[in-house]
C-alpha cells in the first residue's frame, strides 16, 4: 500500500479496540517466565555449548600474543575462537569496529576471542587463563581535549538568514556552552544469542531490535547468502538503541559454533557491555540566542562537538533546533572529532536527548535574561512552519496546548519566579519545564495476516517488541481492521521469516508496523469480501462477521479449512518532505536539593504529549514513563567516566554506571493530547517512545536553578558541581 | 573463577586451624562480596571453609550491658533487633542505608566488615592495582577518583572502605572478637581493625592469617541522639560519597565518625573535643591533612556540610 497522501476515514476510526488501554497480551509470559528471552532458550537445540567473551585490554593498538595454552588445557574447554582460526570475516555495513578483534585492537574491550565449553563456569574460567600481550598505541580519548585542538565540521554548517549579523545585532544575546556524558543503554537484559548451524544453514536466537539489518549484517560478515540466515528474536528485555545492530555476542556465537561444531550460547558480560558495545557519545554543545527585547528570537546558534572511531557518525544534537522555534537567522551545525573511545551510536532520542538537554537550558537562562516566564518564553516563539522553509508546515503542532496544559496540571503559577526561594524543611524546592521534541520518522513495514476456520487473526511480521507493547497495539489493528474481538488475535513477530517490517527504534516502531498490519489487513479484507461475493469497499467487518447489504457472513465459515491471507507493506512517497511531522511535549517537573549535601531528589514529574492517535493509552505511558526516568537518570547520575589516560570507561557495571532506582521516582503523571494525524500513516499515529526522555534533562537542570540559583551546564548534575555555590548551612 | 575445594568447619577454632594450614583458604559467610569476586578472578581461593553452620548466628546481651552480636548474624536481622534499634539506632541506619533487601538477608556481620573496595580499577583486571597484585602499582591514582579517599590515602593505594556499618560500629566504639587457629581469642577495636593502605594495601584488617571473627561487641549504650547520613548520587542502592554516624548528647558533646572518605571509618577523638565549639572546629580537625584528588575534593565540603547538618539535626 502506497501512502502518499493524508488519510481518509477508515475502520480504525472507529477505535472499537485501538485507542483502548488493553493489557499487553505478552504480559502473562512475562509476569510467568514462560516468555523465552534469547538465553533461556534451551530447548530450541539439543547439545548446546557455552562461550564467554575476552575483551580486549587496551584501547588501541596490537596483540603481539595471545597464549592460550593454559585456557586450552582447563576443563571443559571445546573450542578457542580468535581472530586466527575465525575464517576470513567481512564487515556489517552498520559496524564502525569489526566485532572481532585481532591482531589489531580498536577500542578497549573490543572482542578478542571466544572460549567455547561444556558450562558457562568453565569457558568464564578458561577465558580468565587467556594471557595476552598487547604493543600498545597511542590514542586520542579526550573530547575537550580534541575541541581545543580544533575539529572539522563533520557536514556543512545549515544556515538561514544570517546568523552572525543576527546575533551581533540582537538587543539580548546569550552564548553559553554545554556537556552531556557518554551514556550506556543499560539495559535489563544484555546481549544474548544462541546460534546452530545445520550444514550451511545457521539458526540464530538473539535479542534484537532490528531482524533484517542484522540477518543481512551477520550475512555479510560471515559472507554468505543472506537466505542462509535465520534470525528469531521474539522477546527483548529492553534495548534503547543497544541491540540496533549486529553485535559481538551473536557473531562470537555463530563462530564459535562453527569451530565447536555443535550449537553455542553467547551473553554479553555485564562489564564487557560499556565498552564493547555502541553508547551515546558525549556532546560539547555551543548555544547561542540572540532575542529582542520583548522575548522574540532572532538569531538560534547550535553547534555540537562529538567524538567517534573512524567511520562513525557524530551524535546530532542540534537537529531539533532546525525546526523548533522562529528565528529569522539560524546556524546548525556538527563537528566530530576523531576519538578511539568505543563506538558512538543511536541511544534512545538520539541526538534530540542531548540536543534539548542543552537547548532548554539555554531556552531558561535567555528567558530569566528576559524577564519572562519560561513557558510564555517558548510559546511566545512558537512556529507552526519549518523556520528553514516557510511552505513546509507542521502537520500537527500542539506545542503551545502542551505547555498551556502543563503548566495548569503542574502548578506552575506556584514556582516562584526568583530562584533560591522556596524551602520545605531540610529541601530546597524548585520547579523547571522543557519542552519535549522528536521527529516522527516514516519507515516502509510489511505484514501478513492470515485467517484460519476458528476465525483466529494471525500476524506474521519480523517487527520486534523490545517491552513497548508491539504485540498489543499490532494486535488491536487486526482486531480493528477485522472486526473481531482481541482474544481472536495470535502474533508472531521477531522472526527474519516473516516479511520485513520497521523494527524498533527511533520512535518509528508503532506507527508504521501497525500501518503495515492495516495495509496487509486491507488485504485479507477484500480476499474475505470477495470469497463471500461482497464488494470489498462496502464490507462492514463487525463480531467476527463481513457484512454488506442484507448479506452477513461468519469469518471463520468463510476462511474455511484452507484459511485466507493478506500480506502486504506500507510504503510511503514523498508525504514527510511535505510536511514536517513531529511529536511534541511539555515537560514539568519538581525537584527538591538537600541545603546541606545539594543532593538532587526528584518530587513529582508531569509529561504533557501531542503525538498523533495513542495506540494504546497504557503502554504509550508506560513507555513516557520510562522514558521520563531515562531523563531523570542523565540529569542526575548517568555518566560513564572516562579514563583519558587509558581510553576506556571506567565505571562499567551497573555498581558503577548508576540509573534511577524506585526511590529516585515518586510520582509520575502523563497526559496525551487529543491527536490524529492523518499524514502519519492510516493509522494516524505518530511515535511516543523517544519523546518522553526529550527535554526531560533540561527540565531536571532548571528545577535544580529554580531551586538553589545554581546554574549547571554540565551533566550530570551531580552534588558536587552543586556543592561550591550553594548558600552557607546555618 | 578458579576452581576450589569446600568443607563445612565443624567449630570456630577448627575453621581458623583449617584456614591457617592453607594460606589459598577463605572463610565464606553470605557469599555476597566474595563470590562476585571469584567471579572475575579477583579472588581465587582454591579452598572455601563454610562458616555458617557455627552457632555464630546469635545476638546475646552482655554482662556488662551491651551486646554480643554472632559474626554471622545477618544484616536484616541485627536491623531490626528491637534493642539494637533503641540503644545502638545509629547502627540500625547504617545498615538499612546499605546495599539491598536481599543483599541484606544475606550479608553477614564479618562478611560486611571485610568487605573489598568498591575501586574501579580494582575490579577490572586489566588494570593495574596494588591491592589486587601487590606492587603492580594503582592505575586509580591519576584516573577516574570521584569515588576514593581523601583521608589517610599513599602513594600506594587511595581506595575507600564501602561498609556503612563499619562507621557505625566505629562510632560507637565496637569491638571485633576473633578465635586464631591455635585456639586462642582475642578483641580487637574498631579502631584498629582497619588498617590504613600504607606500602601494603592489600593487607587491610589486623586480622591474622586464619584468623576468625566470630563476634562484635557493643559497650553499654552510649545514648544520646545517634544519626546516620548516608550521601549519595541516587536515592538507594548506592554506595556513599560521605557517610556520617554521629551520636549527639544533649549537652553539645557527641562522636563523629564518616564513611566513605578513608580506607577505614574514619574518626578522631581530638576532633570530637572541638565539638562543644561548634560543628566548623570539629569537622576542621577530622580532616585535617587531607590529601584529595581534583575529582574528590568536593568530599571535603561535603563531609563538612553534612557533619554540621547531622549535628545540628542531633541537637534539634
Ligand atoms: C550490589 C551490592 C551493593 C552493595 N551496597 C552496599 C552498601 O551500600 N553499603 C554497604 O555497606 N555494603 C554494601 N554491599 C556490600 C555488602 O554489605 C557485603 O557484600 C556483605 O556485607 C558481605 O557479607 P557476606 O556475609 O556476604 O560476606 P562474604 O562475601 O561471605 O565474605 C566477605 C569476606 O569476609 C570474609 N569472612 C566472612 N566471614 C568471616 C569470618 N567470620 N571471619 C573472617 N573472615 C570472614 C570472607 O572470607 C570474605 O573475604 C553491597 C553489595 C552488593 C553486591
Ligand atoms: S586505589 Fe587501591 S584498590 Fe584502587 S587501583 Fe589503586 S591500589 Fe587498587
Amino acid at each position: 500500500m502506497r501512502f502518499d497522501s493524508p488519510a481518509g476515514q477508515n475502520p480504525i476510526d472507529q477505535m472499537k479496540v485501538v485507542g483502548r488501554p488493553h493489557d499487553r497480551i505478552d504480559g502473562p509470559g512475562k509476569t510467568t517466565g514462560t516468555a523465552p528471552y534469547a538465553y533461556e532458550r534451551h530447548d530450541v537445540v539439543a547439545n548446546q555449548a557455552y562461550g564467554h567473551i575476552l575483551g580486549a585490554g587496551i584501547a588501541k593498538g596490537r596483540i603481539r600474543s595471545m597464549d592460550l595454552r593454559a585456557a586450552r588445557a582447563a576443563s571443559g574447554v571445546i573450542a578457542i575462537l580468535t581472530h586466527e582460526n575465525a575464517g576470513r570475516l567481512d564487515k556489517g555495513r552498520m559496524n564502525v569496529a569489526r566485532l572481532l578483534g585481532g591482531p589489531e585492537v580498536e577500542h578497549y574491550h573490543q572482542a578478542i576471542a571466544l572460549v567455547v565449553a561444556e558450562s558457562f563456569e568453565q569457558a568464564r574460567a578458561a577465558s580468565q587463563l587467556i594471557r595476552v600481550e598487547y604493543d600498545r598505541a597511542a590514542g586520542q580519548f579526550d573530547l575537550h581535549a580534541a575541541r581545543r585542538a580544533g575539529v572539522p565540521p563533520a557536514q556543512e554548517d545549515k544556515r538561514v538568514g544570517d546568523f552572525d549579523r543576527g546575533f551581533a545585532e540582537a538587543a539580548v544575546r546569550l552564548d553559553e556552552t554545554y556537556a552531556t556524558p557518554d551514556e550506556s543503554h543499560a539495559m535489563m537484559e544484555p546481549h544474548a544469542t544462541i546460534a546452530a548451524w545445520q550444514g550451511d544453514r545457521l539458526t540464530v536466537w538473539l535479542s534484537n531490535q532490528m531482524i533484517a539489518w542484522t540477518a543481512g549484517d551477520l550475512a555479510k560478515t560471515l559472507r554468505i547468502p543472506k537466505e542462509n540466515v535465520r534470525l528469531i528474536s521474539p522477546f527483548i528485555g529492553g534495548g534503547f538503541g543497544a541491540k540496533l545492530f549486529l553485535r559481538a555476542d551473536t557473531l562470537l556465537a555463530v563462530l564459535g559454533a562453527r569451530l565447536a561444531g555443535r550449537p553455542v550460547k553467547v551473553a554479553l558480560q555485564r562489564p564487557l557491555i560499556a565498552n564493547n558495545t555502541t553508547h551515546r557519545a558525549a556532546t560539547i554543545q555551543r548555544i547561542r540566542l540572540g532575542a529582542t527585547r520583548d522575548g522574540r528570537l532572532t538569531a538560534i546558534g547550535h553547534e555540537s562537538w562529538s567524538g567517534n572511531l573512524e567511520g562513525g557518525d557524530p551524535e546530532d544534537a542540534v537537529q531539533q533546533t532546525t525546526l523548533l522555534y522562529a528565528a529569522a537567522h539560524r546556524l546548525t551545525g556538527t563537528r566530530l572529532a576523531r576519538l578511539d573511545l568505543p563506538e558512538g551510536n543511536a541511544m534512545r532520542a538520539p541526538g534530540e536527548t542531548p540536543g534539548l538537554m542543552a537547548l532548554e537550558i539555554a531556552m531558561d537562562e535567555m528567558a530569566e535574561k528576559l524577564g519572562l516566564d519560561p513557558v510564555q518564553f517558548r510559546i511566545l516563539n512558537d512556529t507552526q512552519t519549518d523556520p528553514g522553509n516557510a511552505q513546509r508546515r507542521f502537520s500537527q503542532r500542539q506545542l503551545v496546548e502542551c505547555l498551556r496544559v502543563g503548566a495548569e496540571r503542574f502548578g506552575w503559577n506556584r514556582r516562584q519566579a526568583r530562584p533560591g526561594q522556596q524551602r520545605d524543611g531540610r529541601w530546597m524546592v524548585g520547579m523547571g519545564m522543557s519542552v519535549g521534541f522528536r521527529n516522527n520518522l516514516l519507515m516502509k513495514s510489511a505484514a501478513r495476516v492470515r485467517l484460519d476456520g476458528r476465525g483466529v487473526v494471525t500476524i506474521e511480521s519480523d517487527m520486534t517488541d523490545i517491552g513497548t507493547g508491539s504485540y498489543t497495539i499490532m494486535a488491536q489493528t487486526a482486531a480493528e481492521m477485522m472486526g473481531v474481538g482481541m482474544d481472536r488475535v495470535t502474533v508472531r513477530l521477531g522472526d527474519s521469516s516473516l516479511p520485513v517490517s520497521a523494527g524498533s527504534g527511533g520512535q518509528w516502531g508503532a506507527n508504521n508496523a501497525t500501518a503495515g498490519v492495516y495495509a496487509a489487513c486491507v488485504k485479507l479484507r477484500e480476499a474475505v469480501a470477495r470469497r463471500a461475493g461482497l464488494d470489498p469497499a462496502e464490507a462492514v467487518f463487525a463480531d467476527g462477521m463481513v457484512r454488506a447489504g442484507n448479506t452477513s457472513r461468519p469469518l471463520a465459515e468463510l476462511a474455511g479449512a484452507e484459511g485466507l491471507v493478506g500480506e502486504d507493506a506500507i510504503e510511503y512517497g514523498d508525504i514527510a518532505e511535505r510536511v514536517q511531522q513531529s511529536t511534541f511535549a511539555g515537560h514539568f517537573v519538581e525537584v527538591g536539593v538537600d541545603m546541606a549535601t545539594a543532593e538532587t531528589r526528584v518530587r513529582r514529574m508531569l509529561a504533557v504529549c501531542a503525538a498523533g492517535r495513542i495506540l494504546n493509552p497504557k503502554s504509550a505511558r508506560s513507555q513516557v514513563i520510562g522514558a521520563m526516568t531515562m531523563g531523570v537518570g542523565g540529569a542526575l547520575m548517568e555518566e560513564l567516566a572516562v579514563d583519558t589516560r587509558h581510553g576506556f570507561f571506567v565505571n562499567h557495571d551497573l555498581a558503577g554506571y548508576e540509573v534511577p532506582v524506585h526511590a529516585d521516582i515518586p510520582h509520575q503523571d502523563v497526559v496525551f493530547l487529543d491527536e490524529v494525524d492523518p499524514t502519519s500513516s492510516p493509522m494516524k499515529a505518530k511515535g511516543v517512545g523517544e519523546l518522553g526522555l526529550c527535554g526531560v534533562g533540561a527540565a531536571v537542570a532548571n528545577a535544580i536553578y529554580n531551586a538553589t540559583g545554581v546554574r549547571v551546564r554540565d551533566y550530570p548534575i551531580t552534588l558536587d558541581k552543586l556543592l561550591a555555590r550553594m548558600p552557607e548551612v546555618a | 573463577m578458579r576452581p576450589f575445594t569446600y568443607e563445612r568447619a565443624a567449630s570456630p577454632a577448627e575453621a581458623a586451624a583449617a584456614a591457617a594450614r592453607n594460606p589459598e583458604a577463605r572463610f565464606i559467610a553470605g557469599g555476597t562480596n566474595l563470590l562476585d569476586l571469584m567471579k572475575l578472578r579477583i579472588e581465587a581461593p582454591a579452598h572455601l571453609i563454610d562458616v555458617n553452620h557455627l552457632g555464630l548466628d546469635r545476638i546475646e546481651e552482655t554482662p556488662e550491658g551491651g551486646l554480643r552480636i554472632g559474626a554471622m548474624v545477618r544484616n536484616t536481622d541485627l536491623a531490626a533487633h528491637a534493642k539494637v534499634r533503641r540503644d545502638y539506632a545509629v547502627l540500625t541506619r547504617a545498615l538499612v542505608a546499605g546495599a539491598s533487601g536481599q543483599l541484606r538477608n544475606k550479608a553477614t556481620t564479618a562478611g560486611n566488615l571485610l568487605q573489598r573496595t568498591r575501586c574501579p580499577y580494582f575490579y577490572d583486571t586489566d588494570m593495574a592495582c596494588n591491592k589486587r597484585s601487590p606492587g603492580a602499582g594503582c592505575a586509580a591514582i591519576g584516573g577516574f577518583t570521584r569515588h576514593h579517599a581523601v583521608l589517610g590515602t599513599s602513594d600506594a593505594c587511595i581506595a575507600t572502605h564501602p561498609s556503612d556499618m563499619a562507621v557505625a560500629l566505629r562510632v560507637l566504639d565496637a569491638s571485633v572478637e576473633t578465635v586464631k587457629a591455635d585456639g586462642t581469642t582475642r578483641s580487637i577495636p574498631m579502631a584498629d581493625f582497619h588498617r590504613l593502605p600504607g606500602d601494603t594495601p592489600h593487607v587491610e584488617t589486623a586480622l591474622e592469617q586464619g584468623e576468625l571473627i566470630t563476634a562484635v561487641t557493643l559497650p553499654p549504650p552510649a545514648g544520646g541522639v545517634q544519626l546516620y547520613r548516608k550521601v549519595r548520587d541516587r536515592a538507594s542502592y548506592a554506595f556513599a560519597l560521605v557517610s556520617v554516624a554521629a551520636i549527639v548528647q544533649r549537652d553539645g558533646s557527641g562522636r563523629v565518625a564518616l564513611g566513605g572518605v578513608a580506607h577505614k571509618p574514619w574518626r578522631l577523638e581530638a576532633a570530637e573535643a572541638e565539638l562543644k565549639r561548634g560543628a566548623k572546629p570539629a569537622s576542621d580537625s577530622l580532616l585535617a591533612g587531607a590529601r584529595p584528588t581534583p575529582h574528590n575534593e568536593f568530599k571535603l565540603r561535603l563531609a563538612e556540610r553534612a557533619i554540621a547538618s547531622v549535628l545540628a539535626e542531633g541537637r534539634n
